[in-house]
């Protein structure tokens, strides 16, 4: 079986739904207008199905559910991500959707110190179990504004967890994960990925199938560099492994499908093996993913591994432009991941 | 030409805590057949900013504002280039009306060097000298507003700020924060909700339990404008003006008004309305209709003017796509530039690897 991105999450929703009377989901047009933000995917290196990126990850839910527990909200973030967070904490298990993470900015402070913090403060009084998801990661065309990556910012903080899958069964399998997770998570699902079909194995089909939060996931064996990456850039760092293949070149690739917890017990093992360490992520170079990932390795014992330094490829530090010849210089793709790879093992051109 | 005086249809206006604008305008024929071009000309750069989508030369976002053409030159005529003026993402009107070209307007929608914004803003992020922009976030330029407005105060300014916002972006609690702080310091601050009833997919009575707009300002007095009236608009702006700079405080102005095409282009705007609801707000309330009817009425100019004024503005506009398409992509080196300001840049800036590197000395 096959389904896109977009389907998966649509799955995972259902069956927890399903499952738990507890389960909702509230954010802007999730109900009547099944999904509202549609962006038209034009960048020339995504693999999109369709002219058109729609998101309507919660199409059909309010026919199979009913308005009071597919909720509309008005445009509100920062009011309707408290509430959600509130009714965590009596108890619901809110899906509360942003129609992007650029706008869930609105609502940080929620996220940040209202989720991510009260079951401490309140020496585990108070849990708050909710997911946080929606778009997040560069989009195509939409400017500074609305086309940006999220995993560092929340990567940052303790008493939240980070999700951030690739494809259709890193989705269905982590967010039904997320869902009965007892904490915050904050699910970062890819802006231009929603339309992309990938294979579903029967295991990944059953209302049963849970991916654990925590876990990365190494998607091809290889001896010669280790390359981690999330979300979108695991498609590229498996291109770009295919191409590096022909040249005898084999890269192992990482799939970290959460960013907290970390599985920097996975990336060690790797490198311990390889030799070799590339991050790609397609948020900013400072302060990120891939930042973190360099720290942790060289506080490790996995430093005495090292036979070249660690290549971080990213965004670039730059607003996101709207120009199509400035925006294809801003985010990273195979051609990037190939070039730093092959600076890794000494290679240049 | 000679000032007259026409009436207002008794409609016009409704009031929050305050009297209303006169239903007796004066206007001269040069400000009736100016507005006329201006909203003609709106519609048309428009349309063929709709065509450029529909051709993929318009990236991402592109939110039009036909059908609402009477706000923004209503609001632009009431003004000058003195006063602030600050909205959301569907703005491209004011460029137009305040200080920039059909090409630079076109040349941003087509993310090239001629933009306004030398094509590193898009649809969404205009700007000129005179219009504050173009601001991508529902609800955000809404304080940006107060702080305007606050400055002007500071400065001992005698100019007001338009703080623009939807129907949709109302219920941002930031507005009524901004709200609240341009009442308690008493700032030149009109906020204006554009209610063109639908919050992208939703109607105005499913996000705001009060859909009456310009009375949610608690101690703010307010107006309701019909906004597909530019007379109207324009005595409602001017009246607004003039009572924010006589230091009687902020002002909420909702113009109630109507959006003909989709949210943005991405929605074809039929899922959540019916076609026929949008065909008879055109047939009956068109802002630009209305105004022709007026003109013709009190035989300000013939049919002939007008179409003669149509076509004009359509060959304006497609000699600025034209235009326009033939402007390059803006150079390589302008990703680096604007970040900061000029000449305060840290030494260089990292790309997507360690070898991409810019270097401000190589500007």
């Amino acid at each position: 079986a096959q389904m896109t991105v977009r389907e998966a999450l649509n799955a995972a929703m259902e069956e927890e739904m399903l499952r738990d009377e507890n389960v909702f989901i509230i954010g802007e047009e999730v109900a009547r207008y099944n999904g509202a933000y549609k962006v038209r995917s034009l960048a020339p290196n995504t693999a999109t199905t369709s002219s058109h990126g729609c998101i309507q990850v919660t199409k059909g839910l309010l026919d199979k559910f009913g308005e009071k527990r597919v909720v509309d909200t008005p445009i509100t973030e920062m009011g309707f991500a408290g509430l959600a967070i509130g009714a965590a904490f009596d108890g619901l298990r809110p899906i509360c959707e942003f129609m992007t993470f650029n706008f869930a900015m609105q609502a940080i402070d929620q996220i940040v110190n209202s989720a991510g913090k009260t079951h401490y403060m309140s020496g585990g009084v108070l849990p708050c179990p909710i997911v946080f998801r929606g778009p997040n990661g560069a989009a195509a065309g939409v400017a500074a504004q609305h086309s940006q990556d999220y995993a560092s910012w929340y990567g940052q903080v303790p008493g939240l967890k980070v999700v951030s899958p690739w494809n259709a069964e890193d989705c269905k399998g982590l967010l039904k994960s997320a869902i009965r997770d007892p904490n915050p998570v904050v699910f970062l699902e890819n802006e231009l990925m929603y339309g992309v079909t990938f294979p579903m194995s029967s295991e990944a089909m059953s209302d049963g199938f849970l991916l654990p939060i925590g876990k990365a996931k190494v998607e091809r064996e290889g001896s010669d560099l280790t390359i981690v990456a999330h979300s979108k850039m695991v498609g590229h760092s498996m291109e770009a492994a295919e191409e590096l293949a022909k040249e005898g070149i084999k890269a192992e690739v990482i799939n970290l499908r959460s960013i907290r917890p970390l599985d920097i017990d996975t990336i060690k093992k790797s490198v311990k093996k390889t030799n070799r360490l590339l991050v790609a992520e397609g948020g900013y170079p400072a302060f990120g993913v891939g930042s973190e990932i360099c720290a942790q390795i060289v506080e490790s014992e996995a430093f005495d591994y090292l036979d070249a330094p660690v290549e971080r490829v990213t965004g670039a530090d730059v607003p996101t432009p709207y120009a199509v010849n400035l925006e294809g210089l801003t985010f990273p793709d195979t051609s990037v991941i190939v070039k730093a790879a092959k600076r890794a093992l000494y290679r240049s051109n | 030409s000679e000032p007259f005086t026409v009436k207002l249809h008794e409609d016009s206006f409704r009031g929050y805590r305050t009297d209303v604008p006169s239903l007796d305008v004066e206007v001269t024929k040069d400000e009736l057949l100016t507005w006329y071009k201006q909203m003609t000309l709106v519609r048309r750069v428009e349309q063929a900013a709709d065509a450029l989508y529909k051709q993929k030369l318009i990236r991402g976002f592109c939110h039009l504002a036909i059908g609402q053409e009477a706000i923004s030159v209503g609001i632009n005529s009431a003004t000058t280039f003195e006063d602030k003026i600050i909205s959301s993402y569907r703005t491209h009107p004011f460029v137009l009306l305040r200080g920039g070209t059909l090409k630079s307007l076109v040349g941003e929608l087509l993310g090239r060097v001629c933009g306004v914004s030398k094509g590193k803003g898009g649809s969404m992020h205009v700007f000129t000298e005179a219009f504050q922009g173009g601001h991508g976030i529902v609800g955000a330029q809404v304080p940006l507003g107060a702080g305007l407005a606050f400055a002007q105060k500071y400065k001992g300014k005698k100019t007001a700020t338009f703080a623009m916002y939807g129907d949709g972006a109302s219920n941002q609690g930031q507005v009524f924060e901004s709200y609240n702080m341009a009442k308690l310091w008493n700032l030149p601050c009109i906020f204006v909700c554009e209610n063109n009833k639908y919050g992208m997919g939703t109607p105005a009575e499913r996000s705001s339990s009060n859909t009456e707009y310009y009375t949610r300002g608690d101690k703010i007095p307010g107006i309701q404008v019909n906004g597909m009236d530019i007379i109207a608009v324009h005595q409602a702006s001017k009246w607004a003006k003039e009572w924010v700079t006589s230091d009687k405080g902020p002002l909420l102005v909702e113009f109630v008004t109507y959006r003909y095409a989709g949210h943005s282009m991405s929605d074809p705007g039929t899922t959540y309305r019916t076609r026929e609801e949008i065909q008879r707000m055109r047939s009956t309330q068109d802002p630009i209709r209305g105004l022709q009817r007026y003109i013709s009425e009190w035989g300000l100019a013939s049919e002939d003017d007008l179409k003669a004024v149509d076509k004009e503005a359509k060959a304006e506009v497609d000699a600025a796509v034209e235009e326009a398409k033939q402007s390059p992509y803006p150079d390589e080196k302008e990703l680096w530039t604007d970040i900061y300001s000029a000449g305060t840049e840290p030494p260089f800036m990292r790309g997507r690897e360690r070898e991409e590197v810019f270097h401000y000395s190589q500007l």
